[in-house]
């Protein structure tokens, strides 16, 4: 595929008279973030390769709020919500793509009380979604991973089945940490803990996290949030082990797997 | 003659005493916010079956939820026995149920017996966990001397309940040998008649009544006991369990309760409705300070919680040494709910300052100068990731992050405050629509 990292916008295809497939939601994280870019980067291939009709809303994407709602400022989280509605109802979105479990959770199960009516799929549904209908094809590779199901993704949203399916796929087995699936333990950003020093304690939650994903003897840590990426990669650089153990969001995984590098 | 008299006695004194004090409970959880939780009844029993019933939760850990099971189980059966204790007590007759029930009668006390023997076992296993073994969660920092001698308390008297039991089966069935007109026959009794040759038989006559009578009066005091004790122990949770699961939060644990007042508000800001807010309005207090901030679900949890310490265990800030404990914020609510009950008993005037003599006693006039905060600090609630482990972990279906969310509100939205972190956050959504500040623009990544 000669351009597999086109990305088209919103506003462009609307001038157009188009409407895609689906919204992709970036995040803050996916458009700031220089590593979680990244993670932007793979997915908006595996949609090219898919051939999916998709578009970003570029400049007139809002946070979705779940730090500021989390954090106890409900004004500034509803300030940010109801304006990221009107611009659903404005470009008429029915579905959207996040690979944030943040953004994921807050547009699906937060913005329908206050008026959204768009469909919300996390990147690992919509990607086993595109595999199952033959839309795109994964290359198989084996190897041994480890797999932190994030608290958005999992506990909150209970899609545990999902992501394991796609690492299945892709020929690896995975070797699970004692806290997983439901006891999964928390990287330790959420509830916009990324955003604010720890408070006193013995450690950080990822030097607690990282230390059990290194007992596995995995060298793949694979994730499906940005922000368990970071904390999980400075978890893995506080133990000097990022030369070794490598983390990727699922996304980059079947990237890699599928030589689209 | 006279044992009837006095067990009327301590009948209605202990069923008078017993309604004052649920009734104060029902007063306390009322006061707390109005919450909608009706609707979804299939979904409500279904949760009431699995979860309390069922103990499905519990199962998750499966040495204390089998042992919990046995004790769970022979309280379920006494209940039976007890009827019978009662109407004994009552109308001074003997095991009222023996002759007509005949061979159910036999099987029924049998597995009451089996029952409370397994949940002796258990008793025994579970004050070796706490006392011997100290499991790590019955000791954690929150919990002070009177939780753990709550929970001992609780483990002695059911001890106190099987010992009654089998004392009083076992000398029934060597009196029925002695004397079967006083004493009907209760067929083989699965234990007892095991026990019976072994303690009882030889023994004089006199003596077996005596015994047979210090057994039954043993249990039904015990019983009387543990219902009087209830209402300030976490051991209520027998009761309460069943309305708490029933009444749990059915929305997606992701939804955090919506503030529809600020919606109102932030829709006329951005010029989506027309603007009826009244500025010459008080400004509202927003999130909770204090237990009436509350949802009265919220409170009942606080008193439905047995301190098991299972969302402490997991929770990721108090894994890694931070001060936040779930289990300390649901007995915090639960402490606090006590001090203004208190007050509101009492009717001290000098706590309730603004009350005019025609009002009732209310927390809308209560100022005894204190709130949640001198219980919770705010270290623990800036601690919280949200990760919903706790959650997850109670078995029972408590929520411990929804007070802990509305305390955040509170710091933030009434007072201004919070971790010094979080105000260029804020700063930054409403400027740049993003957590961080920025140099290039949203979609630069595109380019790049």
């Amino acid at each position: 595929m000669e351009q597999d990292d086109k990305v088209l916008f919103m506003s462009d295809m609307a001038a157009q008279g188009k409407e895609p497939e689906i919204l992709f939601w970036v995040g803050c994280a996916g458009s700031y973030d220089t590593r979680a870019q990244k993670i932007t980067k793979a997915l908006v291939k595996i949609l090219n390769h898919a051939e999916v009709s998709f578009a970003i809303l570029g400049k007139e994407e809002n946070c979705t709020g779940d730090p500021a709602r989390r954090a106890g400022n409900e004004f500034v989280f509803q300030m940010l919500a109801l304006q990221n509605i009107e611009t659903f109802k404005m470009y008429n979105v029915k579905r959207i793509v996040t690979f944030c479990p943040h953004c994921f959770n807050t547009l699906k199960n937060e913005y329908p009380e206050l008026g959204s009516t768009v469909e919300v799929v996390h990147h690992t549904q919509f990607i086993k979604e595109l595999i199952e209908s033959g839309r795109l094809q994964v290359a198989s590779a084996p190897g041994e991973v480890t797999y932190h199901d994030s608290c958005y993704l999992g506990r909150i949203n209970d899609i545990y089945d999902i992501p394991r399916d796609l690492i299945t796929a892709m020929g690896k087995t995975i070797e699970e940490m004692p806290r997983s699936r439901s006891r999964g333990l928390c990287c330790g950003a959420g509830g916009a803990q990324m955003f604010k020093e720890d408070e006193p304690g013995d450690k950080r939650i990822n030097i607690e996290r990282i230390e059990e994903a290194l007992e596995t003897g995995a060298e793949t840590i694979l994730v499906n949030c940005p922000f368990c990426t970071t904390m999980i990669e400075d978890g893995l650089k506080a133990k000097e082990k990022q030369e070794s153990v490598m983390v990727y969001d699922l996304s980059e995984m079947i990237v890699q797997n599928n030589g689209w590098n | 003659m006279l044992q009837v008299v006095i067990f009327l006695i301590i009948l209605i004194v202990v069923t008078y005493v017993a309604a004052m004090r649920y009734k104060r409970i029902y007063r306390n959880i009322k006061l707390g916010k109005d919450e909608d939780l009706s609707g979804d009844e299939a979904q409500r029993w279904k949760n009431t079956l699995l979860v309390a019933f069922g103990q499905k939760k519990m199962f998750k850990r499966i040495v204390p939820a089998i042992f919990h099971f046995f004790i769970y189980v022979a309280f379920l059966f006494t209940q039976i026995e007890l009827i019978e204790i009662i109407i004994d007590g009552v109308t001074g007759r003997h095991r009222v149920f023996a002759s007509s029930l005949g061979m159910v009668y036999t099987v029924l006390i049998s597995t009451i017996e089996i029952l409370s023997f397994l949940a002796l076992i258990a008793t025994f296993i579970f004050l070796a966990r706490r006392n011997a073994l100290k499991i790590p969660r019955f000791h954690f920092d929150d919990m002070g001397w009177w939780p753990k001698l709550d929970a001992n308390l609780i483990l002695l008297g059911e001890l106190a309940l099987v010992i009654g039991i089998f004392t009083m089966n076992g000398a029934d069935m060597a009196l029925q040998q002695i004397d079967p007109t006083h004493y009907p026959d209760t067929g083989n009794l699965a234990l007892s008649s095991l026990i019976s040759p072994l303690l009882f038989e030889g023994l004089g006559k006199d003596m077996l009544v005596l015994l047979e009578r210090a057994g039954w009066w043993l249990h039904v005091l015990t019983v009387f006991a543990f219902i009087l004790y209830l209402p300030i122990s976490k051991h209520l949770h027998i009761f309460l369990a069943f309305p708490n699961v029933y009444f749990a939060r059915l929305r997606s644990r992701g939804a955090i309760m919506n503030m529809p007042e600020i919606t109102k508000e932030v829709s006329s800001m951005l010029g989506l409705t027309e603007d009826t807010t009244d500025m010459s309005a008080e400004l509202p207090e927003f999130g909770a300070k204090d237990i009436d901030d509350l949802s009265w679900k919220t409170i009942m949890d606080a008193y439905s919680c047995t301190e098991c310490g299972r969302c402490t265990s997991v929770c990721p800030a108090h894994i890694t040494g931070k001060k936040l404990s779930p289990r300390k914020i649901l007995m915090d609510i639960r402490d606090r709910t006590e001090e203004v009950a208190a007050h509101l008993d009492t009717k001290d005037d000098k706590l309730f300052p603004t009350r005019q003599p025609s009002e009732e006693y209310s927390m809308k006039h209560l100022d005894d100068g204190k709130s949640l905060f001198d219980y919770i600090t705010r270290e623990e609630i800036h601690a919280c990731t949200t990760c919903n482990a706790c959650v997850e972990a109670c078995p029972i279906m408590i929520d411990p992050l929804t007070p802990i969310l509305q305390l955040r509100r509170y710091e933030i939205l009434t007072e201004a405050a919070g971790p010094k972190d979080w105000t260029p956050m804020f700063t930054n959504l409403e400027n740049s629509s993003s957590p961080w500040q920025m140099p290039q623009e949203r979609d630069a990544w595109v380019e790049s």
